[in-house]
């Protein structure tokens, strides 16, 4: 059974048709792409699943269970996470309290923990603070944990916030241009650790990215959108010889 | 250079002061002060003990500056750094050994040690107490506040009108059941009880305070920015035109005769309670979400953060602790109405927050004691204490926009530990 499906999910802002009968099945362990020209839709696709807004149609489904209309720190904390185009961090928290902040769904000592700091609060404190430190031993950026964000250079800065991502322990991973504005050097590192936290967590992941190389290396299979609509689906190989993809991205051919 | 490198290694020397160590100086200095103070005041020509440090005097008469700096200097500079100084060894030896205690202890012991002080400075006169507990009330109030201003980032006009709910609640429950007055007839129980039942007034009206931050809350949340510091303004109109149209509290007239509960150690306790419990509430992980919220509220709830709850646990909890400091506030005055709870105490909890430093545990406190002891001390300019307190205000904006201590909340551990080397100071 597909970990996430999507069924003729629609969405309008206004008059406008951002998405329309968007469909999406991924098992466990896939890696899915998504690309398409500026304003076809994507981002709102993962706001769509991931609660920022809900569908107008359609449904969302996750292990079978349907999530569409839900708040989204609940689909968050039912296995739904995601990372963003424009890096939203938390600019006055250290690495490490980002990375905590994620296990908030799972604290269980509570308001009482919270105001008298129990014994069973800080025992729960440091496990997380534990986990959130293996998290960022994975990204390789351990030695920054007491850094307050706003001082790291951006790498860094997107390696945080996929660490954030993961520690919410999901089922799906949304990564939404996870390479945007990063040299080549940085783009083999950040695709080693998609490789990794796929390989390790076993996730589904759907990902966003306009670099053709990052899409066609990572991904099994790739929609591809247009105006709100897939307009060709398949293997890497198969989208980058589809005409109508083609087309898209690089405008008809006028005979004249 | 070679002046500022002696003035240096002359300073450098209390760094290796524990915090043990400056208590015991500011004990000695205190005690000095009950023991000897009288006379020596008279000796270096001032009539009586200065009671705000000799700031007070300075103002009044300044060509009594001189004595005054001297009197300062005699009783608390010189035995406070002479002893802090001669005291470094026995001091660090001390806090090492509390520091191996259990904390709770290390803490119960450092807590004891300066309500000590703060006894003993009080002890001297009635007006050095008074300022004490309002100032002591005043930290409360700004802290509560600051969960909200800076902490969440929402900009909280109604404080004082939790303040006042507290403080009614509060009297009303402790003229109404333990003293025999006018407007609530005889006492319903033994008055001898009241003051164990007192933290039960307070609590009640911390009850009622966040009562009434749910009525703000539940409308006001669903937006953010402005929407609500102007719902929150007009909750403060409204408790305050409330209560002077309440015959049952006495309208504008207020309540008085609340009976004298609020004594020193009863104000500290309350205020070191309500310091912990908001500075464990914001360093754990559930009240460091309101940071995450001020900072992006979209990507806290893409990662599991129930941002609703966390702003609404928040805003209660912080009403409460206003609440409660309204109460403390109605019985040490001993009088309260409803024109104390205006614009004017907003603006000057307001300019607390921001001069101590915004998201800052250490930041309240040094605000709330500053604007408090700077209130006291200008008492002699009157109109005029109104034009340099928001001018200082302006000037820490220009320099240091967060406030003077911002983003530091109290970190135990670090405050108690021992510096016996230069290792150990990281």
């Amino acid at each position: 059974m597909p970990v996430l499906e999507v069924h003729k999910m629609s969405h309008n802002f206004g008059g406008l048709r951002a998405v329309n009968g968007y469909h999406l099945e991924i098992d466990a362990g896939q890696i899915r792409g998504l690309i398409g020209p500026n304003g076809a839709g994507k981002t709102t696709i993962f706001n769509l699943i991931s609660g920022i807004y809900a569908p107008m149609e359609g449904e969302v489904l996750l292990n079978g269970q349907k999530v569409n209309g839900l708040p989204s720190h609940r689909i968050a904390s039912m296995g739904i996470s995601r990372t963003f185009q424009n890096l939203l961090l938390w600019r006055h928290m250290t690495v490490l309290e980002h990375v905590k902040m994620a296990h908030y769904s799972r604290i269980r000592y509570g308001l009482v923990g919270a105001f008298f700091g129990t014994r069973k609060r800080r025992r729960e404190e440091e496990e997380i603070a534990e986990r959130a430190l293996e998290l960022l031993d994975m990204m390789g950026i351990r030695h920054l944990a007491n850094q307050v964000v706003l001082n790291l250079p951006y790498g860094a800065q997107r390696r945080v916030e996929m660490a954030r991502a993961l520690a919410t322990e999901p089922k799906v991973l949304l990564l939404d241009e996870p390479t945007a504005g990063m040299n080549p050097e940085e783009l083999v590192q950040i695709m080693e650790i998609i490789r990794r936290a796929h390989r390790e967590f076993g996730l589904a992941i759907l990902l966003i990215e306009h670099r053709l190389k990052v899409v066609m290396e990572l991904c099994e299979r790739i929609q591809t959108l247009n105006f709100g609509e897939v307009i060709a689906e398949g293997t890497p190989e198969e989208i980058q010889n589809d005409p109508k993809v083609i087309d898209a991205y690089l405008g008809k051919e006028s005979v004249i | 250079m070679a002046s500022t490198t002696t003035f240096r290694t002359f300073r450098d020397g209390w760094s290796r002061v524990p915090l043990i160590g400056w208590f015991f100086g500011a004990l000695l200095a205190v005690t000095l002060e009950r023991l000897v103070g009288d006379p020596l005041a008279l000796a270096v020509g001032l009539p009586k003990i200065p009671a705000l440090f000799g700031l007070d005097i300075m103002l009044k008469k300044p060509l009594l500056i001189p004595n005054a700096v001297l009197y300062g200097l005699l009783v608390y500079g010189l035995p406070m750094g002479i002893a802090t100084r001669a005291s470094i060894a026995p001091a660090n030896r001390l806090a090492t050994g509390l520091f191996r205690l259990p904390i709770v202890v290390t803490t119960v012991v450092y807590i004891g040690f300066l309500y000590a002080i703060l006894h003993v400075w009080a002890g001297v006169n009635d007006y050095r107490a008074l300022v004490l507990k309002l100032t002591l009330i005043a930290i409360m109030f700004t802290l509560s506040l600051n969960v909200i201003n800076g902490y969440m980032g929402e900009f909280s006009c109604s404080h004082p009108g939790f303040m006042a709910l507290g403080a009614y609640c509060a009297s009303v429950f402790s003229l109404g059941l333990f003293v025999d007055n006018r407007f609530f007839g005889t006492a319903l129980l033994p008055p001898a009880l009241g003051p164990f039942l007192f933290p039960v007034a307070l609590v009640l009206g911390g009850i009622l305070a966040a009562a009434g931050a749910l009525i703000v809350a539940v409308p006001s949340f669903r937006t953010r920015g402005d929407y609500l510091a102007i719902v929150s303004l007009a909750f403060l109109f409204i408790v305050k035109s409330l209560i002077e149209n309440l015959e049952y509290v006495r309208g504008p007239r207020g309540l008085s005769g609340q009976p004298d509960w609020a004594n020193l150690p009863t104000v500290f306790l309350w205020t070191v309670a309500c310091i912990w419990s908001i500075n464990n509430f914001v360093r754990s992980t559930i009240g460091k979400a309101l940071n995450a919220v001020r900072d992006n509220e979209m990507a806290a709830s893409a990662m599991t953060v129930n941002t609703r709850r966390t702003k609404m646990v928040a805003f209660l909890f912080s009403a409460f602790w206003a609440g409660i400091a309204g109460g403390l506030f109605a019985h040490v005055l001993r009088y309260v109405n409803p024109g104390t709870f205006g614009i004017q105490t907003l603006a000057e909890v307001l300019a607390m927050v921001y001069f101590g430093g915004l998201n800052s545990v250490y930041g309240s406190i040094v605000g709330a004691v500053s604007i408090s002891l700077l209130g006291e001390v200008l008492r002699p300019l009157e109109i005029f204490k109104w034009i340099i307190i928001p001018l200082l205000l302006i000037l820490v904006m220009i320099y240091r926009p967060t406030g003077l201590i911002a983003f530091k909340d109290v970190d135990v551990t670090a405050l108690f530990r021992p510096k016996t080397g230069p290792g150990d100071e990281v």
